[in-house]
């Protein structure tokens, strides 16, 4: 097992290949807006983006930046700030292909992938136009139904994301990662091949040395690399550190419904802005 | 929690509802490529079939949105009788009116008009058929008791998730 290593968001950017199969999660949870705005500048293509379960900001990006070719989701909002203009573009114009999900679904299929399981059953689901789109989930008849009953269940297959791309409060210098009460974040971290965090602090203790910390706590050994992003969720909020930028996502919302608006978005907020806390 | 059956009542919207009480949350037109594109169907294809009291909501009450049939179902109103499902729709509250769900029957009856509005009113702006009596009900109020119940504990909840709508709605 390597070592956790601490670099800048740039140089955890560039441990974000082309093409992989990449999940963020939900802007409640853990948006990595820092992060996601160095990969557009390092011009990361092809992604194939795995919001879980659903994505906001830093996914508008990424597929307005043109980074993304296919999206899994179970919906992309920009929630009170209204639709994701970027996501709904180019979803019409099948720039990028959509794998419509239901959030249980995008959950239950990380679970297997964390456990190491082919794949994983889930009720609900069948008879939509989401499992008629679907030609990778499967309907088998449930094996321990009562003798003559039939019960078809869905079957998900496990996903397990090449990169998981978390942001947290904070992390410890030996690659330990608080999540708090986001356990979601520890089930796509174990999930995942590889999960890069940045984080608003690394502080000197190690945070799986009290069992008050350690319970919320994600091993250094599902860790590959963090980077400090001070702010790092902006114009989203994190927990109880900070509100969202209400103004700024206003403001995001009406430059996104326009392409050149949106560019003129990509030029000062991304482009003309260096990752303004790396390391 | 919903798998389990420790949810009882959900509320569930649509861009398009139609009169077999599927819901589409994706878009409009042929799909991927619709000409309209929503942000996706959330949870919604699991907890319409396993939380017993589904309440689906929409304040506009247009042709466009109670439709004969929507374009996509992300989660359907009812289900074939070999599919496990505990939980479906039980009533729809628009704007205008009031209805309930009949799973067997697979049709929505207007229990009542909220006022300000008639049974053609109803008629006129709803895209499905539905059941209904002649004689109709005017809705009911709510009481004092429920308005400071909805202005109180219920807006200071609503507000910490949706805080721009609350400031709309309760000021």
């Amino acid at each position: 097992m390597q070592q956790t290593k601490i670099v800048t968001v740039d140089e955890l950017a560039a441990m974000v290949p082309d093409n992989c199969n990449l999940a963020i999660i939900k802007d409640d949870s853990s948006a990595p807006s820092e992060a996601v705005r160095a990969l557009v500048r390092r011009g990361v293509k092809g992604l194939h983006l795995l919001t879980v379960p659903t994505g906001g900001y830093p996914s508008d990006l990424l597929i307005g930046a043109d980074c993304v070719s296919s999206v899994e989701t179970s919906g992309v909002s920009l929630a009170e700030f209204g639709p994701a203009p970027r996501f709904g573009k180019a979803v019409k114009s099948g720039k990028i292909k959509i794998k419509d999900a239901t959030c249980p679904a995008v959950y239950a299929a990380l679970q297997a992938g964390e456990k190491g399981l082919p794949f994983i059953p889930l009720r609900g689901v069948l008879g939509s136009d989401i499992a008629a789109n679907r030609d990778d989930w499967k309907v088998i008849d449930n094996p321990f139904a009562d003798e003559g009953n039939s019960d078809p269940v869905l079957l998900l297959a496990a996903i397990r994301p090449d990169v998981a791309l978390i942001h947290v409060e904070k992390a410890d210098r030996f690659g330990n990662v608080w999540v708090g009460r986001e356990k979601e974040l520890a089930t796509v971290a174990h999930a995942a091949h590889c999960t890069l965090v940045t984080a608003e602090e690394i502080v000197d203790d190690d945070l799986m040395a009290s069992t008050t910390t350690a319970a919320g706590c994600l091993s250094s050994m599902y860790i590959d690399a963090i980077a400090v992003a001070k702010n790092g969720a902006w114009p989203v909020g994190l927990g109880d550190l900070y509100d969202r930028d209400t103004e700024h996502l206003r403001s995001y919302a009406a430059a996104a419904r326009d392409d050149d608006a949106f560019d003129v978005y990509l030029q000062r907020y991304v482009f003309a802005a260096p990752a303004r806390a790396s390391a | 929690m919903a798998g389990q059956g420790r949810i009882d009542a959900f509320f569930l919207g649509g861009g398009q509802i139609d009169g077999q009480a599927n819901i589409n949350l994706v878009g409009t037109g042929s799909y991927p490529e619709t000409d309209v594109r929503w942000s996706g169907s959330f949870g919604s294809a699991y907890l319409y079939y396993l939380v017993p009291n589904v309440i689906l909501f929409r304040e506009e009450h247009s042709p466009r949105v109670l439709v004969p049939k929507v374009d996509f179902i992300s989660a359907p109103g009812i289900s074939p009788p070999e599919h496990h499902r505990v939980g479906g729709p039980k009533c729809l509250i628009t704007g205008k009116a009031e209805f309930s769900f009949d799973p067997s029957a697979g049709r929505f009856t207007l229990v009542s008009v909220h006022p300000g509005y008639t049974l053609q009113d109803i008629l006129d702006s709803t895209g499905f058929d539905f059941d209904y009596a002649e004689d109709v009900p005017m809705s009911v109020e709510p009481d004092d008791q429920t308005l400071s119940l909805i202005r109180g504990p219920v807006a200071d909840q609503i507000r910490g998730l949706y805080p721009v709508f609350a400031d709309k709605v309760f000021g």
